[in-house]
């Protein structure tokens, strides 16, 4: 079975500090990790790694087609939700509006949404992305109990049609996860 | 996705207060006769050169727009998921912004051209100059924007940076709109060139060195 995550050896400096070293990774089909620790312990980091927005400052990693949700929205404020997700590769939009209950806010321009529902849009980019590898920086943060159930039914449905999940979250979440604790 | 990125950067451009830049411009060319008084011969020597100077100015205004909200927003980032490379999308902005920018500021030339005394075949060489510079000065404003993007007091910097830049450009672009027998236009269309193709990289290279 080929990995859609594979990191071997992995080291990483920020700021004069070493975040971890000698990290080994790797996700499979179906499979979902989720990275814990401490505040600072390179969660965010990690995934900014992942993404390839961060080299390794030693290792090798290798990964397939991946979408990542983190703080930045990255949806143009001034259009409404559906075009705005429409900038991007987006061949799953409307399941993906439909999973996160935007489908009455497509006509919504950007900017007037609330802060909850700009979460579920940045997570709608990710999975309307139809990319196999998911990165989440804090899925739920700002998410109610409605969003957050939204949230791990998609993972679900991800990782059932073979896709993989790399989620660093202080909170708990939904489904079957195999921890990754940083620092400490 | 590149087509995409250009057509994005023309909307937000248009929404996004395009004029300002040029009623700018037109404001520097009128102030430059109460400046210098209304001595018509003395005007029209200095006119070529005061157009050059309301056009670099003006082409300050925007750089604060250009590319640090993108890069706020993750939207540069998730560019680069999608697998865009920093360079197109600093090609993709320098385009799309010339088009907000340029062919604005040639229109208002034609008025400028008047306010500082230029006669007609003055005005053709004035606009055969700014045509050929603006391109370069549209890729300054994004390369400057991407040096720039994230630091405090990014605004005065970026006219720090870019002024010492746009020299080479000011002195061939304002004497081609003087003598046509010289061979400023052709040194002027060796730097607009030269920075247009420069700029993407450098652009790519700043956004890659903002991440880390």
């Amino acid at each position: 079975m080929s990995l859609l995550l594979k990191g071997e050896r992995l080291a990483l400096v920020r700021g004069g500090r070493l975040l971890f070293e000698g990290l080994d990774l790797g996700l499979g089909a179906g499979e979902a990790v989720h990275v814990v620790g401490p505040n600072g312990s390179g969660k965010s980091s990690l995934i900014r790694l992942v993404a390839g927005l961060l080299r390794p400052s030693a290792g090798r990693i290798e990964r397939a087609d991946a979408a990542l949700a983190d703080e930045g929205l990255a949806l143009d404020r001034e259009l409404p939700l559906g075009r705005a997700l429409s900038f991007w590769n987006a061949p799953q939009l409307g399941a993906a509006m439909a999973a996160f209950a935007l489908d009455g806010l497509a006509g919504v321009p950007v900017r007037l949404l609330s802060t909850g529902q700009a979460k579920r849009a940045r997570l709608a980019r990710v999975m309307a992305s139809g990319a196999r590898l998911w990165l989440l920086d804090e899925p739920l943060n700002g998410l109610d109990r409605a969003g957050a159930t939204a949230l791990n039914a998609a993972i679900a449905e991800h990782r059932q049609q073979g896709g993989a999940v790399l989620a660093a979250s202080h909170l708990p979440l939904g489904g079957e996860w195999r921890e990754l604790e940083l620092g400490g | 996705m590149i087509g995409r990125l250009i057509t994005r950067e023309v909307r937000r451009g248009l929404s996004g207060g395009a004029w300002l830049p040029i009623a700018f411009f037109l404001l520097v060319a009128t102030i430059v006769p109460f400046a210098v008084g209304p001595d018509a011969r003395l005007l029209s020597r200095i006119g070529g050169g005061a157009l050059w100077i309301a056009a670099l100015t003006a082409a300050l205004l925007p750089v604060e727009r250009l590319v640090e909200p993108d890069r706020a927003d993750g939207l540069l980032d998730q560019l680069a998921l999608s697998g865009t490379a920093e360079e197109a999308v600093g090609a993709a902005k320098i385009i799309g912004h010339w088009l907000t920018f340029g062919p604005l500021l040639l229109l208002a030339a034609v008025p400028g051209s008047f306010l500082v005394g230029l006669d007609s075949p003055a005005l053709a060489r004035s606009l055969l100059s700014l045509a050929i510079g603006t391109p370069a000065l549209a890729a300054l404003a994004v390369m400057v924007a991407s040096l720039t993007a994230g630091l405090p007091r990014a605004g005065a910097l970026a006219g720090l940076l870019m002024m010492p830049l746009a020299v080479p450009l000011v002195i061939f672009g304002a004497a081609a709109t003087g003598d046509s027998e010289s061979a400023a236009l052709k040194l002027e269309a060796a730097v607009a060139l030269f920075l247009v193709a420069g700029s993407p990289f450098v652009t790519g290279a700043a956004i890659r060195a903002a991440r880390t």
